[in-house]
């Protein structure tokens, strides 16, 4: 029974740690979304009420809910295929013969991936201003009028997906990159015997097989924006009129503003809803793909 | 096309590329050393027209900042080391320990990564609050002495370790722990490495939970203390970029001199979904 | 030699040391208590001086202050109730004494302040005093008063042909008008934060009637009253007299103040002294302050300020009481309008050269005896966030008032519904 102990002994203290802090508390979460668990019941567990779904069907009667699922889903929407539309090109520029100094681009290329969000978009407050800020400066060049970026509802959430945008498409990159590179030399070489241009090669070659890589990309970045809190919360509060106020913002507002857990906990717990809906999709969508790329790489 | 146009397409859209990626980061160091007032005039200037350090002694003596990048730098060192030591004795034992239940936790902590930690944080905080960890630097580490994610970066590069290593080292008479500490670390440093940087900056990073948890002036890290400190000096542009270069710079720094192993512990963890 | 030397020193130095203790030590010797404080904005700043005077004079009593933004505080002082780490004192705005009553965090003071000489209750505005007494208990001092009145710039009115202060909402208007006309295109009459309540606030109060009804269980923003209060603010956008940017949106307000970028500005005390400070010399004599103008004369501001208040879970009540008595002494209150500019709460403070010389200061005096009080309602903080995005949802055209206020009637119902769960539950209903 040795190797068994053993096993035990190492794998118990990650475990506990994860069981304790995570598994623990999300099923608590659940259930304090069943609750109305709010600072009076903070205060005196005696005004702690069960409140069943109740608590969903309320969110689900709230305005500024729907606003911020709105809100989310719009930053889901546009910002996840603009990150992975530059991610994959500037992957295939990397990729490219042509290019000089790859290693050096790829760097600059990723440094904004590792920076704290939090720093740069302080940073992006500062050049989406709308009379001092960088970016209407070099719109005010190009001839466009100044956009009060910031201050306007309709355009608060695109200087949020530009700013996320900047900060991401790094990371994509590098998972494009590898796999770009894992694609056999010889299957260009023979299309480029049969007289294929480069076009027709990205179209009929590169993208059938990065098919899969797409999809692993397009889950992985979907699910980490659906978690859009920190940009919010710097840059604009939540404003101007709750046009930046996302899923999470909302329930930070809800939990640890207003200390209303149970509200708190439910909106929590439909965002991973959402999220687990739509990265089975997303996973289904692409399993149904893979055949054909097969085929097309064969 | 011909080809010294393609290169210079190319070529040409990548410096565009570089310039939009590295221009903020730049500005952002330029800024913090011009006078203050002098980044809110019209048109926005580029390069500071006498630096001054002003804004950095003005970051450090008044807000402060010194301290939080002490708990910054402390409490992103203590989960990554302690983090480390756990994740890499669990992912080992995933990958080469048998031990009944090994497939069925696997599975459940695969199920367990959809789920997004905001779940957890209201109950979690209430849990601490019992244990007496709130606003306390044990409310940071000691929920992040292991993550799932850890455990499977380390169990996908041990799985490549020769079996025929761990079975001779058992014959001759090594016990569990030995060979671990000896072979397999060795063995997985290259993962470690990685593991330990992508911890490192995740940490160093972090946003939302410190936020909740950090509540006393003297405890937070960077990334909260330039939050609050947005939000009441908003008008000090100067200030401000001063306190993003303090939190950026080391880990940008930590990133381009280990690049390597960043990269690879984030393809490793890509490829294994 | 310079070793033994400097060693000798020291152990002189740790006798001499500890002859001084001993000799500073009261009878009742105890280790030194050490209080926690926490104080917002440049409150705090004045405090660690006037607490260096106070350990000078009590010396069993160490303070340990910790500045918080006003902007954190509301969450901050939440999450330290929930933790469980409330420190022993804290300045604490008035508007949130309800909040903290409801959760049972504050000390109640009515003994404390029956066997004090020092704190002469009836010296106070009965307004501001009144903020401190929820269900009959005291459970804070009033330390500073704030309201808001008109700050104005007297040059630009005069050349829009305006020779004094407006006093009623027409004459604003008019006022206004005459401002935003003679300032051109590119600048306006009055500056509105989009994202602060306390000018519509102060507004409302001026209207007759309650913002809440039914002792604070339901929302009474439909009332005509707050409906022509919201009216009458945002008509001020709609005619162009002020512009539609939210705080941020303004580098610095009082350089724009000078640019004559606008005529008049809601503000409180602490900008007498910032005016006074920032203002560049030759418009020194060119701005003035005056109490609000009200639909039909003179009208309310909000009764606003900060008490002192002591956390219930303490184990330093006594020493925390000596802190809240020396702060409330008229010395020391004038030592503070000195430090921050801030506005006491005793009347015979007002008497002292300082302020009763102050011609600023006089608006703020009168505005004072017209102090009304917002609902004490534990969940006040959020209600006047729900009104401040209506009001803005209105400005931004995206509704009308009517909608705009019964829609705010809702949400404020549905914020006080466990409220009305509680009190009806004590009350037997």
């Amino acid at each position: 029974m040795k190797p068994q102990a053993a096993a035990w002994l190492f794998v118990a203290p990650a475990l506990l740690v994860v069981g304790v802090f995570f598994v623990i508390p999300v099923l608590a979460g659940f259930a304090l979304s069943l609750t109305d668990f709010d600072i009076y019941a903070l205060a005196d567990p005696a005004n702690l009420r069960f409140a069943g779904l109740d608590n969903y069907l309320t969110l689900l009667a709230t305005p500024l809910f729907w606003q911020a699922l709105g809100n989310t889903l719009y930053f889901v929407a546009a910002g996840v295929p603009l990150s992975i539309g530059l991610s994959l090109g500037s992957a295939l520029l990397l990729h490219s013969r042509l290019a000089r100094w790859p290693g050096f681009y790829r760097t600059v290329l990723f440094a904004p991936v590792v920076t704290t969000l939090v720093a740069v978009a302080v940073v992006w407050r500062y050049l989406f201003q709308t009379r001092y800020g960088m970016v209407n400066h070099v719109l005010g060049q190009a001839g466009v009028g100044p956009v009060d970026w910031l201050g306007d509802p309709r355009t608060a959430m695109p200087a949020i997906i530009l700013l996320a945008t900047w900060k991401n498409f790094g990371y994509n990159m590098v998972i494009f990159l590898a796999a770009l590179q894992a694609i056999p030399e010889d299957i260009y070489q023979a299309a480029r015997l049969d007289g294929a241009s480069a076009r027709q090669q990205l179209v009929r070659i590169t993208l059938p097989m990065l098919k899969p890589t797409l999809a692993l990309v397009g889950i992985l970045t979907m699910a980490g924006y659906f978690q859009l809190f920190a940009e919010p919360y710097v840059m604009t509060q939540g404003g101007p009129l709750r046009s930046t106020v996302s899923v999470l913002y909302f329930m930070y507002e809800e939990g640890f503003k207003w200390w209303n857990f149970g509200i708190a906990s439910t909106a929590a717990v439909l965002l991973f809803a959402l999220m687990f809906a739509s990265t089975w999709v997303i996973a289904r969508a692409a399993r149904g793909a893979g055949p054909r790329a097969r085929q097309a790489g064969a | 096309m011909r080809r010294p146009l393609a290169v210079a397409a190319v070529n040409g859209l990548l410096a565009g590329l570089a310039l939009v990626s590295a221009f903020p980061l730049l500005w952002m160091a330029s800024v913090s050393f011009m006078a203050p007032g002098e980044a809110a005039t019209v048109p926005p200037p580029l390069w500071p027209q006498a630096p001054t350090t002003a804004n950095y002694r003005e970051l450090f003596v008044r807000a402060g900042m010194l301290r939080c990048l002490f708990n910054s730098l402390a409490l992103a060192g203590a989960v990554t080391l302690l983090s480390l030591l756990f994740n890499a004795m669990a992912g080992y034992a995933f990958a080469k320990l048998r031990f009944t239940g090994r497939a069925q936790l696997l599975r459940a902590m695969m199920g367990a990564l959809v789920i997004p930690a905001q779940v957890a944080m209201m109950p979690l905080f209430l849990l601490l609050k019992h244990m007496g960890l709130v606003n306390t630097y044990g409310g940071i580490v000691v929920p992040a002495m292991a993550s799932i994610f850890g455990i499977f970066l380390v169990r996908q590069y041990a799985l490549a370790i020769p079996d025929e290593l761990l079975r001779a080292a058992r014959m001759d008479g090594a016990g569990e722990l030995r060979i671990f500490f000896r072979i397999v670390v060795p063995l997985l440093s290259p993962v470690l490495a990685s593991v330990a940087l992508l911890t490192f900056l995740g940490s160093w990073n972090d946003f939302m939970w410190p936020l909740i948890v950090l509540n006393d002036d003297r405890l937070q890290t960077l990334p909260v203390a330039l939050a609050s400190l947005s939000r009441e000096h908003a008008q000090d542009t100067e200030l401000m970029m001063a306190g993003s270069v303090v939190t950026v710079l080391p880990v940008l720094a930590l990133f381009v001199a280990l690049q390597k192993y960043y990269i690879r512990g984030l393809l490793l963890g890509a490829v294994k979904q | 030699m310079p070793r033994s030397l400097a060693h000798a020193c020291r152990r002189l130095c740790c006798l001499g040391a500890g002859i001084l203790l001993l000799g500073a030590c009261t009878p009742q010797a105890a280790p030194p208590e050490t209080l926690r404080f926490w104080a917002m904005g440049r409150e705090g700043e004045a405090l660690a001086q006037l607490m260096q005077e106070f350990e000078r004079t009590h010396p069993g009593i160490r303070i340990e202050i910790q500045q918080i933004p006003w902007t954190a505080a509301h969450e901050k002082l939440l999450t330290a109730f929930a933790a469980g780490t409330l420190p022993d004192l804290c300045q604490l705005g008035n508007t949130w004494i309800p909040e903290f009553a409801a959760l049972n965090a504050l000390e109640p003071l009515d003994a404390r302040i029956d066997a004090s000489a020092a704190i002469a209750t009836g010296d106070y505005f009965p307004g501001i005093w009144d903020t401190n007494v929820i269900d009959g208990r005291l459970l804070g001092i009033p330390w500073y008063v704030d309201t808001r009145v008109l700050f104005y710039r007297s040059d630009l009115l005069k050349r829009a042909g305006i020779p004094a202060p407006p006093r009623t909402w027409p004459e604003w208007a008019r006022a206004l008008g005459a401002v935003k006309r003679a300032a051109g295109a590119d600048a306006y009459a009055i500056l509105l934060p989009l994202d602060e309540f306390e000018p519509l606030l102060a507004l409302g109060l001026q209207q007759p009637g309650d913002l809440l009804g039914d002792s604070g269980r339901r929302g009474r923003f439909s009332a005509p009253g707050f409906r022509a209060a919201l009216g009458f603010y945002a008509g001020m956008f709609r005619n162009g007299w002020a512009p539609a940017n939210r705080a941020g949106a303004i580098s610095s307000v009082w350089a724009e103040f000078a640019r004559g970028y606008f005529a008049f500005y809601i503000s409180g005390p602490w900008n007498i002294a910032e005016f006074k400070r920032r203002m560049p010399a030759e418009l020194r004599n060119d701005w003035m302050t005056a109490p609000l103008p009200g639909p039909h004369g003179p009208g309310a501001s909000i009764a606003g300020g900060a008490s002192l208040v002591m956390f219930r879970p303490s184990r330093h009540a006594r020493a925390a009481w000596s802190v809240v008595e020396y702060l409330s002494t008229a010395a020391t209150q004038a030592r503070f309008h000195e430090l921050t500019g801030d506005l006491p709460p005793r009347r015979s403070a007002w008497r002292e050269p300082a302020l009763a010389g102050d011609p600023y200061a006089r608006a703020f005096r009168e505005q004072l005896e017209r102090a009304r009080a917002a609902p004490k309602v534990p969940e006040w903080e959020r209600i006047a966030g729900e009104m401040q995005l209506a009001a803005e949802q209105v400005v931004a055209g995206r509704t009308d008032i009517a909608q705009a206020t019964a829609a705010l009637d809702r949400r404020v119902d549905a914020i006080l519904e466990k409220r009305r769960w509680m009190l009806d539950r004590k009350a037997g209903r």
